[in-house]
């Protein structure tokens, strides 16, 4: 058993063995745990990744030039980069992913904006947030993107749907995250500050927000994720520029390393809304709480 | 002669609703107070005090009675009095010095000359060199001086003071009562003090107000004739003693009472 057993087997034996009485084992124990506790380094973790990454692509590649991977379905990797060349060196590509980048981010600013002011507004009335609170949640627990086929009926093929689709997946949330917060507010503070003659509107601006925000703030990184998802939905339905729209025609016509070519970009995408709402987040942050 | 209370408290009276049944916190609460003096109140838990303070600072409406400050009609009227509880209270984002301003600022002081006024006064009292630092970076003795700071700061003649000592140990508590009446010496305001602490009590006030369990009423006023400045160790004197023997015994009725109440209602 001692052989093939998990770290975390290794950690339960050194617990038993600390209240016995086994010198031998115990010293053998103390071993396993410097093990566990020497962080791994760095680089050597980067380039790990590296060679994981390149032996899966080998893999991929080897096993459809063999035939062990059917290359009609799942393509391959060589012919992927031939594909995704091709589109990065016309541009067209880019412009995709400038289209989707920007209809992502309007929705995103508008559904977390929206959100939060939605989610602060109920701090004025207990009956219009108790009336609000449960329709929030049925719509929050409603599959939005459903919603897509209205959303682009309404809105057309143009940007503001896929703007729309966007707001409509992260808003609802944020409304939430947003009046969560702000139910924290500690009621001592905000009685202590009414009996120093504050207003209503005082109170808000000096105490409610600014304790809410670290709330807020989030469910921006969330809330990225969601608005990328939404206007790629909604270019799957209907739009006439987009990654979400490439991939869905690539996909109606079979080429397989057009998709893959799309989805690459898109990675991109996400990971650099991704790094940019992480930086922003640390500022926001940063501005906020010491 | 005039009338010279600062602070008055005619026949207050306050009635809750709670599930349907009246509960009544205070009865008939009458005290009379007059300027520059520092007044404790004293009772057992539950016995409604800071319902009273709620009273005082505005917050709440008396049920019946009437609420003087400066022979004028307050009950109601928020603003009028400084208010400290026993939590700092301060906000966590703002630095200390944005802290202490608070109150200034709420009442329209433009920010510059709230801190042009609070700097001398960090400096005099204690936190020089914190003004930029955050509450998270502070002892709590230190932001329980912040935190008077800013009452005083405000600038009301009244200063109601829920347990502002409470969570403090004993030493860091020491310090802050010869520290408070520092204060109170300079700025020579009324203080009202809720605590637990008979000792506290009597070594810091001029009036001691012992109140009864649930509905609230002033049970006795003990008169504190020890002359000032006092010394921390007059808590051993024979005069101390007596009026801490007369306070307790008092009190333990009241909390004895308080505790058989409890009983009957679980």
């Amino acid at each position: 058993m001692s052989d093939n057993s998990s770290v975390l087997g290794k950690r339960k034996k050194i617990n038993r063995v600390s209240v016995g009485s086994h010198n031998k084992k115990a010293k053998k124990s103390n071993a396993n745990w410097s093990y566990l506790n020497n962080e791994p380094k760095e680089y050597l973790l980067n380039v790990g990744r590296l060679a994981a990454f390149l032996l899966m692509i080998l893999i991929w590649e080897a096993g459809a030039r063999i035939g062990l991977i059917d290359s009609f379905f799942w393509s391959m990797p060589s012919e992927i980069i031939q594909t995704w060349t091709i589109i990065a060196v016309d541009g067209s590509v880019w412009n995709d992913t400038f289209y989707t980048f920007q209809s992502t981010i309007y929705g995103f600013v508008l559904g977390t904006v929206g959100g939060a002011v939605i989610g602060l507004s109920f701090w004025w009335s207990k009956y219009y947030a108790k009336i609000a609170e449960p329709f929030l949640i049925i719509f929050e627990a409603m599959p939005k993107l459903a919603l897509a086929p209205i959303v682009v009926l309404i809105f057309g093929i143009g940007l503001s749907s896929k703007v729309a689709m966007a707001v409509a997946i992260t808003i609802i949330i944020t409304t939430l995250t947003t009046y969560n917060g702000m139910k924290q507010v500690d009621k001592d503070l905000v009685r202590m500050i009414f009996a120093l003659g504050a207003s209503r509107w005082q109170v808000f601006t000096k105490v409610v927000v600014p304790w809410t925000m670290p709330s807020i703030i989030s469910a921006l990184r969330i809330n990225i994720g969601l608005a990328l998802t939404g206007a790629i939905v909604g270019e799957y339905i209907g739009s006439t520029h987009g990654l979400g729209r490439m991939i869905f025609y690539a996909g109606q016509t079979y080429e397989i390393s057009l998709i893959w070519a799309g989805i690459f970009n898109l990675s991109l995408l996400s990971v650099g809304l991704y790094l940019l709402i992480s930086w922003l987040e640390k500022k926001l942050l940063k501005g906020i709480l010491h | 002669m005039l009338n010279e209370y600062k602070l008055e408290l005619l026949d207050v009276s306050k009635e809750f609703n709670s599930r349907g049944e009246t509960v009544k916190a205070l009865d008939e609460i009458t005290m009379k107070i007059p300027d520059h003096k520092f007044i404790s109140i004293i009772g057992p838990s539950g016995c409604g005090k800071s319902t009273l303070f709620n009273i005082i600072s505005g917050l709440d409406q008396p049920s019946d009675g009437e609420l003087l400050i400066d022979k004028e009609e307050a009950s109601g009227t928020s603003g009028l009095v400084g208010y400290m509880l026993q939590k700092d209270l301060l906000l966590p984002w703002r630095t200390i010095l944005e802290n202490v301003i608070l109150g200034m600022e709420i009442i329209g002081i433009p920010k510059k000359e709230a801190k042009e006024k609070a700097i001398p006064l960090l400096h005099r009292y204690g936190l020089k060199g914190f003004e930029y630092s955050y509450p998270s970076q502070l002892s709590g003795g230190m932001r329980q001086r912040a935190a008077l700071l800013r009452t005083i700061l405000y600038d009301r003649d009244v200063i109601l003071l829920d347990e502002p000592f409470g969570a403090l140990d004993a030493q860091t508590r020491a310090n802050m009562q010869e520290w408070l009446l520092d204060l109170w010496d300079d700025f020579q305001k009324t203080i009202l003090f809720i605590t637990h602490d008979i000792d506290e009590s009597i070594y810091l006030s001029d009036e001691v107000y012992i109140m009864t369990a649930r509905p609230g009423k002033i049970k006795h006023r003990l008169k504190i004739d020890l002359e000032r400045p006092r010394k921390p160790n007059i808590i051993t004197s024979k005069k101390f003693i007596e009026l801490k023997d007369e306070a307790l015994t008092m009190l333990s009725e009241e909390v004895l009472k308080s505790q058989q109440m409890e009983m009957q209602a679980n």
